[in-house]
């Protein structure tokens, strides 16, 4: 009974946080290769990807060259995603403007939310305050996530439509769904 | 004030060296052409349904080509690239010579000048070498071709090698010889037809 437990623990861990759900839902979508700019909240996410032989996953040196490459990859018939924080988001106005959105591709990016809920650092508060205003500029689906009770069905869901829409979707995860960052030192 | 460190290489042509590229092509390769005209002369040296045209995103050719190439790992993808545009994304060697696909290869269009935009030259224009740059970002195999014959030469052996190639080309500042027709789903769609991942409607 005890054994069956702790065997089965790691699996439930998956289902029943945040970052195991993101996981679990990229490969039920067929989801493979993952490049990301790396960012604390997602530090445990990132390792996971790495750990699972289903993914090819890897850092970028810039967010915009990972939507570059998932751009390219879907093209070639393989599905991506990208992680990324609010600040690299922030770099992202041209290549969503000139290659997905004109182009109908359907980039779908997982953007840890820094600069709100306790945000420490002054100018993080003000780039993520450009994020959400770009989105709307380029009419992008966007969904802010904060609940772990409805979080599958958000992912699934909203990788489903970019794919069958053939639209972009920016998946943000709010510190009250991550914990986000919290200024320790 | 001119130090261009000296290059034992010919100053080429754009559209003639593409032109020779799209002759050797036999097995429909990918060719990813960069923003302006770089993808021009690619237009004009012929359609092709596995030629991706890019109509912005400057700097993107070589992610979007090593995407192609982590998705289709047994088709050669070819990327073409300016100077100017691959200044935006050095970090991009670094990125694809970690993944290192045995079946990428890279072209720089070097005329050290944003020549769309009135000629002017680059920052790197008269410092800079960007296959050094490319070898010291890990790209081993990398570079410059001596004249037409050299270029020829290195893109037969890039398709047998076992990484990822880069072939520096010094060009003239002529002006790309087509325009591109700027339809971005079409130029998608017929690409992805090109690739085998979907049929037409």
């Amino acid at each position: 009974m005890a054994v069956a437990e702790v065997q089965a623990s790691p699996q439930a861990a998956q289902q029943t946080t945040w970052h195991g759900i993101v996981l679990q839902s990229l490969k039920r979508n067929d989801i493979s290769l993952v490049p990301y700019v790396p960012d604390r909240v997602l530090t445990t996410l990132i390792q996971n990807l790495h750990a699972d032989p289903f993914f090819t996953t890897f850092p970028a040196a810039r967010e915009e060259e990972a939507v570059g490459i998932v751009s390219g990859a879907w093209m070639g018939g393989r599905r991506a995603a990208v992680l990324m924080q609010t600040s690299g988001f922030a770099t992202l106005a041209n290549v969503l403007a000139s290659l997905v959105v004109p182009s109908q591709i359907p980039l779908i990016m997982f953007v840890s939310e820094r600069g709100t809920l306790g945000e420490f650092n002054y100018g993080q508060s003000l780039v993520c305050r450009t994020m959400r205003p770009v989105l709307d500029s380029l009419a992008m689906e966007h969904h802010t996530c904060t609940r772990l009770d409805e979080f599958e069905f958000i992912v699934d869901r909203s990788i489903k439509q970019a794919l069958t829409t053939q639209a972009p979707v920016a998946l943000i995860l709010s510190p009250l769904l991550t914990g986000g960052k919290t200024f320790d030192k | 004030m001119n130090s261009t460190p000296a290059r034992n290489t010919k100053v080429m042509n754009r559209f003639d060296l593409t032109s020779r590229l799209i002759a050797k092509l036999k097995h429909e390769e990918a060719v990813v052409g960069g923003i302006g005209n770089t993808n021009f002369d690619l237009w004009a040296a012929g359609h092709r349904p596995q030629n991706f045209y890019m109509l912005g995103s400057m700097g993107l050719a070589f992610p979007i080509a090593l995407g192609v190439a982590l998705a289709q790992p047994n088709r050669r993808v070819f990327a073409l690239e300016g100077d100017g545009s691959l200044l935006m994304q050095l970090g991009s060697l670094s990125t694809i010579a970690t993944l290192a696909p045995k079946n990428l290869t890279m072209i720089v269009m070097d005329n050290g000048v944003y020549q769309i935009t009135g000629a002017q030259p680059t920052p790197a224009s008269s410092v800079a070498d960007l296959v050094a740059i490319a070898i010291a970002s890990g790209l081993g195999n990398s570079t410059w071709a001596a004249d037409e014959e050299d270029f020829e030469r290195l893109i037969d052996q890039s398709m047998s090698t076992a990484g990822p190639t880069l072939i520096g080309v010094r060009i003239d500042d002529k002006p790309g010889v087509g325009t591109t027709r700027r339809d971005p789903v079409q130029i998608r769609e017929r690409f992805m037809h090109g690739l085998g991942v979907r049929e037409p409607l």
